[in-house]
């Protein structure tokens, strides 16, 4: 009996999203295949490595030297850092992380987060992810700010949770931005958020969705089958309100983790730090790009090289 | 593939005996077709239909053993794509590569890995499960002294690869007794690989390049009623791996094709020469169905991530968002030990019962039901806030096993604290700790 490639069919594709403007337009999304599954549809855009840049120093206190290392002369200069990791790193995407708003850190006021963002902005060619700090209430005033003093960027704002997504889309539409959609875990309540953007009159391919990460060893197993399932329901159900691109912020959650960060001297059973750390993350983005990611928030410049020859070859 | 009530009568006795505890033949059949009864119960069925049941219910990918005993290890007998669907039953078996080009060191060095890198999480021990040994020189000598040096050095898996049918002979006399592999049999040596599984009781890889050709290989194999068989789709590098593993995965369970009804094996080892880049490939076929993955190092850098990757992966996704609202208690504690609040999200309680665990410092965690909120949601949802954290604490009976007053939360709620320690009453006092779960343990060790 002859072998015959045993084929999968569909009936949906996501939303292809064009993100940022000018010449640094990117498109993310447009597929109509599970993930992997290049072999039998249409991917027409690979997915996309973004890098983070914190707003304040006093964020990359707790990082491994390792981590810090490669920024050493830009940590405190976000536009420098911006830059480098464009120009050096190849960033694909830049993520500016504005944890100094958080009302239990610096509390950073709107307006002075949304010139950061603004001259960030201006800094760089590649598309721009505007990451709160995720207080909801705190988030809603910055990134309201943050859409106006942009207007017409097309920057990624968010993220926007039930909580806060009113203000957040709302100025989104005003202003030609695109937002993150975050929900805990759960495809139901991803589904349901996107309903409410949608009522509240933000377009379909204005909406990337964040299903929330939770980093290897800590829960990345609800993550990668949320996402799969949200991916099923929007190829193979064709449900029309699931079939976004989707985003996931790995650096945060990967680093955060005690394997990532604690010392050899302390675990000498964990083997070198440096390579430890950099696989945490590593191995974190692998996972989610297998169950979906269009989008990966990552730190370490290694990692970045790596996943982005991953994609390559995958993309093959 | 699974036969009906009426093929499973046609193959027993008709006689209606009631041995079996069943009142007809056919109600027994329909029971053994529904899964709910076992054919050991009918004393008079003939072995022929034995046989022929037993080849019909098998699992759609056989499950091969490889290693001697508790350091043995069980692949395949996969039955989902998408592992919210079912636990992935048989986590897969990671080998370090190592062949008679090596050096004394490097393999003196992968040995020791195998043997002592091992973690222990949730209860669980991760580790490395065997050695892929390759002839990369052709040299039959040096060969077998690697095959013979692993074999003494371990009673964990062995795959066995080699080009030349003499020295893949010899390396099965030599294993011979133990549960281990041969790789890799080809169209044209399929039947030699067939005689060698029945002489040395191993288990036999076939090889394609393409899934073609892999498949006829495979078709060998079943004809000969070869039952523990891995599948090797190529070395070609992550895009082929990935798409045999997804074909192949689909043709056994969907189509029921028997030829692929077998685990594979994948090399991430052949893939990059830059550890990051392996490690990638390697988690990649991790998740996307290898049932062997072949590595280049044991490293514990490497493997923490990994076997974590793979514990991850193959957990039952039935397992709830929320942890049970309590008292948990980590480290054994006594009724001096500190008290630590927090919410019932699962993700919350992992990484705060990790870092606590870690910290080797004895304390109860008293967990919350907040609806499987974190903490800054629960706050914010209002259900993780002073008026409904200070009953749940006096009714949480934390007073019947402690000794103190002293509770700790969450850093990110240090605003609470104040109004906490209102509704609490005198006695008790609120100790705010860090933000971050990771901090916990010098916080504790600190107390
Ligand atoms: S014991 Fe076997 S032969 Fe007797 S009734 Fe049951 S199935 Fe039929």
């Amino acid at each position: 009996m002859a072998f015959q490639f045993p084929k999968d069919t569909y009936s949906g594709s996501i939303l292809e999203i064009a993100v940022g403007s000018g010449d640094g337009i990117a498109k993310v999304g447009g597929q109509n295949v599970m993930p992997l599954c290049n072999f039998e549809g249409d991917v027409p855009n690979r997915a996309l490595v973004a890098m983070e840049v914190y707003d304040n120093v006093a964020a990359t206190e707790s990082w491994t030297a390792e981590a810090k290392a490669p920024f050493a002369d830009v940590i405190g200069d976000p536009v420098a850092w911006a830059k480098k990791c464009q120009d050096e790193y190849g960033a694909e995407m830049i993520c500016l992380q504005l944890a100094s708003t958080d009302p239990n850190d610096m509390d950073t006021g709107a307006d002075e987060a949304a010139a950061l963002v603004k001259k960030v902005a201006e800094a760089i060619s590649v598309p721009l992810v505007v990451w709160g700090s995720e207080s909801a209430e705190k988030d809603a005033e910055v990134l309201s700010k943050v859409a106006e003093v942009c207007d017409g960027m097309n920057l990624i704002l968010g993220p926007a949770t039930e909580d806060n997504y009113k203000k957040i889309g709302g100025a989104a539409i005003g202003y030609g931005h695109t937002v993150v959609a975050q929900t805990p875990i759960d495809v139901n309540m991803a589904k349901q958020l996107n309903i409410l953007l949608g009522n509240l009159g933000v377009p379909a391919n204005k909406i990337i969705m964040d299903p929330s990460t939770g980093a290897l060893g800590y829960g990345i197993e609800y993550t990668y089958s949320v996402m799969e399932r949200i991916r099923l329901t929007a190829l193979k159900q064709g449900d029309e309100k699931m079939q976004l691109p989707l985003i996931c912020d790995v650096a945060k959650y990967a680093w955060k983790t005690r394997e990532a960060g604690i010392s050899e001297k302390e675990e000498p059973g964990f083997g070198d730090l440096k390579t430890r750390g950099i696989l945490w993350e590593i191995v974190t983005a692998s996972d989610l790009l297998v169950s979906g990611a269009d989008i990966l928030i990552l730190r370490h410049p290694e990692s970045v090289r790596v996943i982005k020859k991953v994609i390559d070859d995958v993309m093959a | 593939m699974a036969l009906s009530g009426i093929q499973i009568y046609k193959m027993l006795p008709q006689t209606n005996c009631k041995d079996c505890g069943d009142p007809t033949c056919l109600a027994f059949a329909m029971k053994l077709a529904a899964g709910k009864a076992e054919l050991s119960q009918c004393p008079h069925v003939s072995d022929e239909a034995q046989a022929e049941l037993a080849e019909a219910s098998a699992p759609p990918i056989r499950v091969v053993t490889l290693g001697q005993g508790d350091a043995g290890f069980k692949v395949g007998g996969e039955t989902v794509k998408y592992r919210h669907e079912k636990t992935f039953v048989n986590a897969a078996g990671i080998l370090v590569a190592l062949t008679n080009e090596d050096d004394d060191a490097k393999v003196d060095a992968e040995l020791k890995n195998l043997a002592d890198v091992s973690f222990e999480r949730v209860g669980f021990t991760l580790e490395g499960n065997g050695v892929f040994c390759w002839d990369k020189k052709g040299d039959k000598d040096s060969f077998l002294a690697l095959v013979n040096k692993v074999a003494a050095a371990t009673e964990k898996g062995i795959v066995v690869s080699s080009a030349d049918l003499d020295t893949l002979k010899a390396a099965g006399e030599a294993l011979k007794g133990k549960k281990f592999a041969l790789h890799a049999a080809t169209a044209d040596t399929a039947d030699d690989f067939v005689a060698m599984a029945k002489e040395y009781g191993c288990t036999i890889v076939a090889k394609g390049d393409t899934l073609e050709d892999l498949a006829a290989v495979g078709e060998k194999f079943v004809a000969a009623g070869i039952k523990e068989a891995i599948l090797d789709p190529g070395w070609t590098g992550i895009r082929d791996a990935v798409t045999s593993n997804i074909a192949i995965r689909r043709a056994a369970l969907d189509k029921k094709a028997r030829e692929l009804g077998f685990p594979t094996i994948a090399f991430p080892c052949a893939m990059s020469e830059d550890l990051l880049e392996e490690a990638a490939y390697a988690n990649i076929v991790l998740a996307k169905y290898a049932g062997l993955v072949v590595v280049s190092t044991l490293d514990a850098a490497f493997m923490l991530p990994t076997t974590v990757n793979r514990l991850n992966v193959y957990t039952d996704p039935q397992r709830p968002m929320t942890m049970d609202q309590g008292i948990y208690d980590i480290n054994n504690p006594t009724a001096d030990s500190p008290v630590i609040i927090t919410t019932n999200f699962a993700l919350t309680y992992f990484v705060v019962s990790a870092e606590v665990e870690a910290s080797r410092v004895p304390t109860r965690l008293l967990i919350m039901d907040t609806d499987g909120m974190s903490v800054l949601t629960a706050w914010s949802a209002g259900k993780f806030v002073a008026d409904a954290m200070a009953p749940f604490v006096k009714k949480s009976g934390i007073s019947d096993v402690v000794n103190h007053k002293k509770i700790i939360i969450p850093g990110y709620v240090a605003q609470l604290s104040g109004e906490f320690e209102e509704e609490l009453g005198a006695e008790y006092e609120v100790i705010i700790g860090p933000r971050e779960a990771a901090d916990l343990p010098k916080f504790l060790k600190g107390l």
